[in-house]
């Protein structure tokens, strides 16, 4: 493979080359903006099936690449294709047959592949469409495990993710997690490199691995969404894009491996969560809290289905999976019509599974939250008091900000406000710092200790 | 951005042949898998269907079918997409299969944004 990597590493450089062209011309016409759309529509599933066949994620990206690369060629003259997803495949698998036979050092295995690749290529196009076909699924699934494998660090993964199945340009994953371009690109490059090297094969994990796999793939979609719900840094505090895009792959994983609970409860997570996007935030882009939302706003198609992708996980026996528990908790949210109808007690009862299941400060956090909701402030404050010392919430802007809130509703104000103002110098978001600082000044001018409010 | 895709057709296009019937079964499996399609459905003839119209400050229920209208909404289906251009795209694709395997059919796929759904997308 040595050989074949080489050669793929010079193509790169020239794929590249050719992005930049592309996005300066994609904008320029209504074809460009067809081809992009095709695209975003095919290309997960092309690339899918090319590393299928020439089993090299960097190599099959190329040659997508360039059949991408040839639409934007000839479909303006041409025309968009009745078939536009077959043609950029049979293009791209043109593609290979050319670079395998351009290598001098042909190995017997890419003969083999070179023999197959012509006796497919005989057949009509059409049928070349049909024939790929059968295996997508499969092949959309291997696709996911790939991007998503262990011997790739978290931010890899979730870059060659946002890159194959996305479909999204290095330059939007970037703007998305505010890093500078080439430092994306080089993360990509390594990640298919390292696939490479460790010839991580092309395939759907079985038992017993699929377990521990299968989290990996759920932990890069749910980062990315969070990623894209409350954004870490930034102006905008969220980045709806990304959000889109978790669930567009979460749903997606949901009906390609519809027997795992835990991915309809990942799924049921994001569906809720994404239903109150239009509530969370006010005309200026100001973040708005859960209990202070019109609930008009949020959406109530997205509230269905995650209900349903609940009910789905349940039936699989998966109620107490991590991702389903939360998704209940969030489920009580979205039941209650108003505010006051909400079922705290049932969310506290949850979070003691939570926190059975996956101990962690920020789940205590969370549940002290709940606590306070369901038995009265003082009682979330104790659970709090527990975690100041934690290290790890050390930097953690919710901790003093929660705290805050409890001691603002015992009307401890001046206690209060020191809270919100450590809170203040530890978050990075924007529109956060500015929403702490008004409830610091709303201490400042509450009364010393008039009581409880 | 959020599309709504109305079907329209005539009001009687008959039984659909077997073959396009496989191929839609098909191209719904596929948008389920693709992670865009929320929500889709048929809707009853017009025969079935009553309509509750106000006219000149007068309500009026008139059950169907309704003599005047040439062309029913036959189906709809709800996605979340990147662009009106992915949309477009995708009811092409559509429409090509009623091209393929229901000869003489004729109709139309109405594409429609729906409103509001922009706090999704900044760029809109």
């Amino acid at each position: 493979m040595k050989v074949a990597r080489k050669n793929s590493e010079r193509h790169s450089a020239c794929a590249r080359g050719w992005i930049v062209v592309l996005s300066v011309v994609v904008t320029a016409t209504d074809t460009h903006r067809a081809i992009d759309a095709v695209w975003r529509i095919e290309s997960a599933r092309i690339i899918a099936g090319l590393i299928r066949i020439v089993r090299d994620v960097g190599l099959a990206e190329e040659l997508a690449q360039d059949a991408l690369v040839a639409a934007l060629q000839q479909w303006p003259e041409s025309g968009v294709p009745d078939n536009p997803g077959a043609w950029l495949m049979a293009t791209a698998k043109h593609r290979a047959i050319d670079h395998f036979r351009r290598n001098a050092l042909l190995e017997r295995k890419h003969q083999e592949i070179v023999r197959e690749l012509e006796a497919k290529q005989e057949m009509a196009v059409e049928d070349l469409h049909t024939a790929i076909d059968d295996e997508v699924g499969d092949d959309l699934l291997r696709l996911i495990f790939i991007a998503c494998h262990p011997v790739l660090s978290t931010e890899a993964r979730v870059a060659l993710t946002l890159r194959l199945l996305g479909g999204l340009t290095t330059e939007e994953i970037a703007r998305a997690f505010l890093a500078p371009e080439p430092t994306i690109a080089q993360r990509i490059v390594r990640a298919k490199r390292t696939l490479a090297e460790e010839q991580v094969p092309f395939e759907v994990p079985r038992r017993p691995e699929l377990a521990s796999r299968l989290s990996s793939v759920l932990e890069v979609i749910y980062l990315v969404f969070n990623e894209g719900y409350s954004a870490t840094a930034g102006d905008d505090w969220m980045r709806p894009a990304l959000c889109e895009e978790a669930l567009r792959l979460g749903r997606i994983l949901a009906e390609l491996a519809p027997k795992e609970p835990e991915v309809h409860g990942l799924v049921a997570l994001m569906e809720i969560q994404a239903s109150r996007s239009r509530a969370r935030t006010g005309p200026s882009g100001e973040p708005i809290l859960l209990l202070d939302q019109n609930r008009e706003l949020w959406d109530q198609l997205l509230i269905r289905r995650g209900l349903a992708a609940l009910e789905r996980a349940e039936k699989l026996g998966g109620a107490r999976g991590p991702y389903a528990l939360q998704a209940a908790i969030t489920a009580c949210h979205a039941r209650a019509r108003l505010p006051q109808d909400t079922d705290w007690p049932r969310i506290v009862a949850f979070y003691e599974q939570l926190a059975q299941l996956t101990p962690s400060p920020i789940v205590e956090l969370n549940r002290a939250v709940a606590v306070a909701m369901a038995f009265g402030p003082a009682e979330g404050l104790q659970i709090i008091d527990t975690l100041v010392s934690e290290p790890s919430l050390k930097s953690y802007h919710l901790l003093p900000s929660v705290r805050g809130d409890f001691l603002f509703k015992l009307g401890r104000f001046a206690e209060a406000r020191v809270e919100f103002e450590r809170a203040v110098s530890l978050t990075r978001n924007a529109r956060e710092r500015e929403f702490l600082l008004e409830r610091a000044r709303t201490c400042a001018e509450a009364p010393a200790n008039s009581g409880p409010r | 951005m959020r599309f709504l895709m109305l079907v329209k057709h005539g009001e009687n296009p008959g039984p659909p042949p077997k073959e396009f019937l496989d191929a839609m079964t098909k191209l719904g499996e596929e948008a389920a898998k693709s992670g865009t399609m929320l929500q889709s459905g048929g809707l009853s003839p017009l025969a079935k269907s009553t309509s509750v119209r106000l006219s000149r400050g007068q309500l009026t229920t008139i059950d169907g079918p309704f003599s005047e209208s040439k062309e029913v909404v036959g189906g709809f289906a709800m996605f979340e997409l990147k662009s009106k251009e992915e949309a477009i795209e995708g009811a092409k694709q559509f429409m090509e299969l009623h091209k393929k395997y229901w000869p003489g059919w004729e109709g139309e796929t109405e594409v429609r944004q729906v409103l509001g759904t922009e706090a999704f997308d900044p760029k809109a």
